[in-house]
């Protein structure tokens, strides 16, 4: 069964690859891509993108020489160096993956007119109004909902087994800053879990890193003292799903998956593929047309991926689930943050009709746009990276880090 | 029995004694030839690690050593469009500047291991003036004229910088502390205060935190953008070094920092303040870490993070260690470290080879540079053949 599910997966993601961009074979020999990366392959963070950039040159043919990746790039005057130092070395696309280094990217596509320039997790393409700079991000709210399902239906099996520590289930969640990327991410995996869960409850607690062991294993020992019954987390390293292994607790993973250390409460994990994107800019460079100023990836363009569910420790039915409900994200029947529907609502039991969020980032952190309308909270529409920062009935954050 | 005797009694293979003097022809002739078997054993090393290389040795071996070039120069550039060469110009400058930081203080034998957190203190000092002084809005307009706001900067990051280096050297004059430790431990401090800052300077509540201040750098109009800043700095640090060598070799200065540091007692008899140097010594060495602080606030990051600095702190010790406390000498050791950096930058992505492994290779070729040393203290002397003859005629 599961492998039949893998072949259809597998099969389903060569189409719609092939489909959304094999229209046309462009003529690639005059590409040169550059990659910045802010550590190298010992972060979880940037394998994910040194994988997602192989994964994208061997799919489209490019040689060695037509992809440079320069690693430890810090977020200061270095990125705007290794940027232009790229473009010396006759990249006509330049990437980069960390937050910090938006500001020092522009500065250089500004001096490099000719040149696209990409940034990953990025605001401010869309105010800046430059041709030749862009952001992109993926919809990891909807993978993360997914994988929120799996918890649910796991809390569901062991209510049925009088294995849950309170009179109802509590999830506990490892976040690495309370900024809108970790709330949006949170808030959608605890949505999953209410969609067929209804009386779950999450605890959410901070560690202020987005990489330390230590302090992500101690949290989700504190959290699992706590009573919580399932953990999830969104930070680098091995600390929380470590934990849950010690104390026997299911935990569900962050890119990539766990399953090799942890086989007996590891359930499914949620993560970005960057390869689509770095195919997008590829071929849409190759074939002389505008890259888009602000890039979503979607269940649907292969970017949010989920790896296998691991059966032994997941409940029964799960893989079918999760595959029901990727169906209906794809069709655009099922909305993350759909706020019209009942129980969604802020903490303190307001219902949500109306949020202004500041997507324009200007610095000023004055609030311009109304994201919630037609039902559902419009997120990563308005520009690529998550604003979703309202804080729901039924999550506690037990702490605040920024 | 005998005959064992005379054996033990010859003299061994070599032995080591003291220069009395070397003449600085051959000692940097010894030091060009420690870069040389440095450079050599590297490539060796890489070979050996690198399997890109070894699949195609001869182009390999000649692209690797082709990267130190191409790490400072591109190929088919005008000098003054080159952002090769301004980068490695601008970063030995940066690098220099911190040097220069630590020499004088080096010179009077008082172990500076802080010059990262005095510097890491500058630029938080023109980065709190920045904050207060700069809308945070990027569609605002600057309501401060640009130098003042560059003066301001100045001034913050120098005071910043100077407390920082100040507060270890009263505790050596007045109580006589360890100095290696207490300037080593500033820096730490250092790094949590800025953590704090930032902190404090936290956006609202719920939003990803950003500083910019894409306003502020150095502009001159009739020069490409990138050559801008850097020359500016290129400049003020080969003026400071100037100043300095002045300072050290001809002021009444210079000249107790150096009976300091030949010995306190004599500095004493002399009727030399001891204290007064050394807290003289260390507010001329926080002057120098706050203008550095400032070039990197104002000129280059326009931003601050805890690692800003990126070790260059602790590199100067060596720059300035290498260079005998020469800031001239400086001027070679800080660029042959910087190419050593450039170079090996290059060489992990054309090879595609993990970051870790442009340090070992710089590690290596330093190992071979410092080694280098000890040969041109001591000498080794051989046995002389006709030691061994007399040995032999013992029997």
């Amino acid at each position: 069964m599961k492998k039949l599910v893998a072949l259809v997966l597998s099969l389903m993601l060569v189409m719609s690859c092939t489909s959304v961009f094999a229209e046309e074979t462009a003529d690639l020999s005059g590409i040169k891509l550059g990659v910045i990366l802010l550590h190298d392959e010992d972060s979880t963070y940037d394998l994910n993108f040194i994988n997602g950039v192989n994964e994208a040159k061997a799919a489209l043919g490019l040689t060695d020489e037509q992809v440079i990746m320069v690693r430890n790039i810090p977020e200061s005057n270095d990125c705007y160096e290794a940027a232009l130092d790229l473009v010396d070395e006759g990249c006509n696309i330049i990437f980069a993956n960390s937050f910090g280094h938006e500001s020092f990217m522009i500065e250089a596509a500004k001096e490099v007119p000719e040149v696209n320039f990409c940034h990953a997790t990025g605001t401010r393409a869309h105010t800046e109004g430059l041709e030749n700079y862009h952001n992109a991000f993926a919809a990891i709210y909807e993978g993360r909902y997914l994988a929120g399902i799996a918890a649910g239906m796991k809390l569901n099996e062991m209510k049925a087994a009088g294995k849950i520590k309170g009179d109802h289930p509590v999830m506990g969640y490892v976040g690495a800053f309370t900024y809108a990327e970790v709330i949006s991410g949170y808030t959608s995996f605890y949505l999953g879990a209410k969609s067929v869960c209804e009386d779950v409850t999450m605890k959410v607690q901070f560690t202020g890193s987005w990489y330390d062991e230590k302090e992500e294993k101690s949290a989700a020992e504190a959290l699992i003292n706590a009573g919580c019954d399932l953990i999830s987390q969104h930070a680098d390293s091995m600390g929380a799903p470590t934990a849950c292994e010690n104390a026997g607790v299911p935990n569900v993973s962050y890119n990539g998956s766990t399953v090799a250390s942890c086989p007996n409460t590891f359930i499914v994990s949620s993560r970005i593929n960057w390869a689509p994107y770095f195919e997008y800019i590829v071929n849409q460079v190759a074939k002389n047309e505008a890259i888009a100023t602000d890039w979503t990836g979607t269940i649907a363009t292969g970017s949010v991926v989920l790896t296998d569910v691991n059966v032994p420790a997941a409940a029964a039915g799960t893989v079918e689930a999760i595959e029901a409900a990727k169906a209906a994200f794809v069709n655009g029947e099922v909305k993350v943050f759909d706020t019209a529907k009942e129980g969604f609502m802020l903490l303190g039991g307001a219902p949500i009709t109306s949020y202004i969020a500041d997507v324009d980032d200007l610095g000023d952190y004055v609030p311009e746009t109304e994201v919630v309308f037609d039902g559902f909270f419009h997120e990563s529409e308005f520009r690529s990276a998550p604003y979703f920062d309202l804080q729901l009935d039924g999550i506690e954050l037990l702490n605040s880090m920024f | 029995m005998n005959d064992q005797k005379a054996t033990s009694l010859r003299e061994p293979l070599f032995h080591l004694t003291k220069r009395a003097s070397i003449s600085s022809a051959v000692a940097w002739l010894i030091r060009l030839a420690a870069v040389i078997i440095g450079l050599a054993v590297s490539g060796l090393i890489a070979f050996l690690l690198i399997e890109k290389l070894r699949l195609n040795p001869k182009e390999g071996i000649a692209k690797f050593y082709r990267c130190f070039y191409e790490g400072i120069w591109t190929e088919g550039k005008p000098f003054w469009e080159n952002r090769s060469i301004w980068k490695f110009l601008k970063d030995t400058a940066m690098l220099l500047c911190i040097a220069l930081a630590v020499t004088p203080a080096f010179k009077m034998k008082f172990w500076n291991t802080g010059a990262e957190g005095q510097t890491l203190m500058g630029i938080l000092g023109a980065i709190t003036v920045a904050v207060w002084l700069v809308p945070q809005a990027r569609n605002a307009s600057m309501s401060v004229p640009y130098w003042t706001l560059q003066l301001l900067m100045f001034g913050a990051a120098v005071l910043a910088s100077t407390v920082w280096a100040l507060i270890p050297a009263i505790f050596k004059a007045v109580w006589n502390t360890n100095e290696t430790l207490f300037t080593l431990m500033m820096n730490y401090v250092a790094m949590n205060l800025v953590n704090m800052m930032l902190f404090i300077w936290r956006p609202k509540d719920f939003t990803l935190p950003s500083m910019n201040f894409d306003k502020l750098s150095f502009q001159f109009e009739n020069l490409k953008s990138f050559v801008n800043n850097y020359l500016v700095i290129v400049l003020a640090v080969l003026a400071l070094t100037f100043i300095l060598f002045i300072y050290l070799k001809y002021t009444k200065h210079g000249y107790e920092i150096s009976v300091v540091g030949e010995s306190v007692r004599t500095a004493q008899y002399s009727g030399i303040s001891v204290k007064k140097v050394i807290i003289r010594t260390m507010i001329v060495s926080g002057i120098l870490c706050g203008v550095a602080g400032f070039l990197f606030a104002s000129g280059l990051n326009k931003t601050i993070k805890p690692d800003d600095v990126g070790g260059n702190g602790f590199t100067a010790i060596l720059v300035s260690w290498l260079a005998k406390f020469n800031p001239f000498g400086m001027i070679v050791t800080s660029a042959l470290i910087t190419v050593l950096n450039l170079g090996s930058a290059e060489i992990s992505s054309d090879f595609d080879v993990s970051s870790a492994f442009p340090n070992v290779l710089v590690g290596i070729i330093l190992f071979f540079v410092i080694g280098c040393e000890f040969f041109i203290n001591y000498k080794i002397v051989f046995r002389k053949r006709s030691n061994r003859v007399k040995g032999a005629s013992i029997k």
